[in-house]
């Protein structure tokens, strides 16, 4: 039912999404769009604690560098001392500023930053043998709210997740993380399922796209059901000693999903397969049915290989 | 006693004379009971060095009772808001050495406690029993605005008017629980409400 399935983040095949440990892809400009849109209705989606400010500087330390790295026909990062200069050329942005200076940047480090780098990011503060959720940038987000669960420790933050605590998954989590050393980031992968490709699936306005849940037809699973997934990654900040978690959203919907036969044979049994208390914590209740059984009739009862990819 | 619950959702324990050299106590209703249980546990002049804020509420009882500990100071006031300058007042003079107890409800003991957390108390020092109503203070996470006293699930948000299911997810720094649209997916689905809060 859970796997701990953490490895370390290091850099995968070329033309994958692992290719650059912080990926930007085809989607960069729509998302900053949809990202700023977002936050232009609800700022509360992007909150720092006062002492959360070194931890800003440390991110955006890490994804000038990250996506300069990666992406230098779209990024550069000149550095003289504390001089610095960012040109995001995708969104039209040169600025000149004083590392650590904040009244030489438009918003605060982490929020400047993460209006220009794809995913959620929680700025997790560490002490006193926990992990804080002390900051963070989350309109992305599958279903639970940064505004709520902003100083809260990593058991409360976590707390109406089914099953995993009587488990010790969190326990097991806790330790690897509070052990996660600079310089070797670590990652995960989570999902969920999302009508519609729709990247603001927050419990803000669940009001408003929940009734998309409803919707759901067997004439138009292939087009309506997503699988979401979301690449996590763990990194220790330098300065500030917290870590970073990028969540990184990924959608596709069922018609593209069964191009590959062993996605549509695995993902059949998976979702036939879940526990109930799972199935309604990710939300899929109202339209598991009728998903299962349309992907039923792409499962031949053949065996799938070991491994994510395609055959 | 609430029942076991989630992880988020705040234990509540008994009150016990703490050493210090203040003791500041916030109670609401039947919390002075909490109190008073507390001062046959105490040691002598204990309350010489201790203020209490109380909120009698409506029936206005248990005053005399805290009256006749002697504490250094006694406040009643008609609202927790109407207690809140002088909690602030207090909790921003204070010096080390001062103890925290809240006692009451579950909405008393959480906005004491938000205060307390603002000024810099770790939450884990605070002393804390719950004493009377279980009727919970709800932030809809759809409008933010807070309802007090709820006490039925699923709960009506007073601001906005989604009918909310009432979690057990619950946030120190907001003191309120949290309230998601039960029927957001089909309006025409109104589930039937009961009062499980009291």
């Amino acid at each position: 039912m859970y796997a701990v399935n953490i490895e370390p983040h290091v850099v995968g095949p070329k033309g994958s999404v692992l290719e650059n440990l912080i990926d930007v892809d085809e989607h960069y400009v729509a998302e900053m769009r949809d990202r700023a849109l977002v936050l232009a209705e609800d700022p509360l989606r992007c909150q720092s604690l006062p002492h959360m400010t070194l931890a800003g500087w440390d991110l955006l330390e890490l994804l000038m560098e990250q996506q300069a790295l990666g992406y230098p026909e779209h990024f550069t990062l000149t550095r003289d001392g504390d001089k610095w200069r960012w040109i995001n050329r995708p969104l039209g942005i040169d600025d000149s500023f004083t590392f650590g200076d904040v009244s030489t940047l438009p918003y605060g480090p982490m929020e400047y930053i993460t209006r220009q780098s794809q995913g959620d990011f929680c700025i997790l503060d560490q002490r006193d043998g926990n992990l804080w959720m002390d900051a963070g940038m989350v309109t992305t987000q599958a279903d639970w709210s940064l505004d709520f669960d902003i100083g809260m420790n990593f058991f409360e933050w976590h707390a109406p997740v089914p099953l995993a605590h009587e488990k010790g998954i969190f326990t097991r989590a806790l330790k690897f993380l509070t052990n996660i050393q600079q310089g070797k980031p670590a990652r995960r992968l989570n999902w969920t399922m999302t009508i519609n490709p729709r990247l603001d699936t927050s419990p803000e306005n669940y009001h408003k796209w929940g009734p998309d849940r409803a919707t759901v037809t067997p004439e138009n699973v292939g087009d309506k059901v997503h699988l979401r997934v979301e690449l996590q990654s763990f990194w220790r900040l330098p300065r500030s000693n917290g870590i970073v978690f990028p969540i990184r959203c990924y959608l596709i919907k069922m018609d593209e999903l069964v191009t590959q036969p062993k996605w549509a044979r695995r993902l059949h049994r998976v979702i036939r397969d879940l526990p109930e208390e799972l199935a309604n914590y990710k939300g899929l209740t109202r339209y598991r049915a009728t998903l299962v059984e349309w992907l039923s009739k792409l499962d031949n009862g053949s065996p799938t290989s070991p491994g994510f990819g395609p055959d | 006693m609430a029942a076991k619950s989630i992880i988020s959702r705040p234990v509540y324990g008994t009150l016990s004379p703490q050493p210090g050299k203040h003791h500041l106590f916030v109670a609401d209703a039947e919390g002075a009971l909490a109190i008073t249980d507390l001062a046959a546990k105490a040691p002598d002049g204990f309350f010489a060095d201790a203020h209490i804020i109380f909120i009698p509420g409506n029936e206005g009882q248990h005053v005399a009772a805290l009256e006749a500990l002697k504490p250094a100071q006694l406040y009643q006031g008609p609202s927790f808001a109407s207690a809140l300058p002088r909690l602030k007042q207090t909790l921003a003079n204070a010096h080390m050495g001062l103890r925290l107890y809240l006692a009451g409800t579950e909405g008393l003991i959480g906005q004491a406690m938000q205060v307390a957390l603002e000024a810099g108390i770790d939450h884990t020092s605070i002393q804390t029993e719950h004493r009377g109503s279980l009727a919970r203070r709800v932030q809809c996470v759809h409008c933010k605005g807070i309802t007090e006293n709820v006490t039925t699930q699923p709960a009506t948000c007073s601001h906005c008017g989604l009918l909310l299911l009432v979690r057990d997810h619950y946030s120190r720094r907001l003191a309120a629980f949290q309230g998601v649209c039960i029927n957001a997916e089909d309006r025409s689905e109104i589930p039937p409400t009961e009062e499980i809060f009291r």
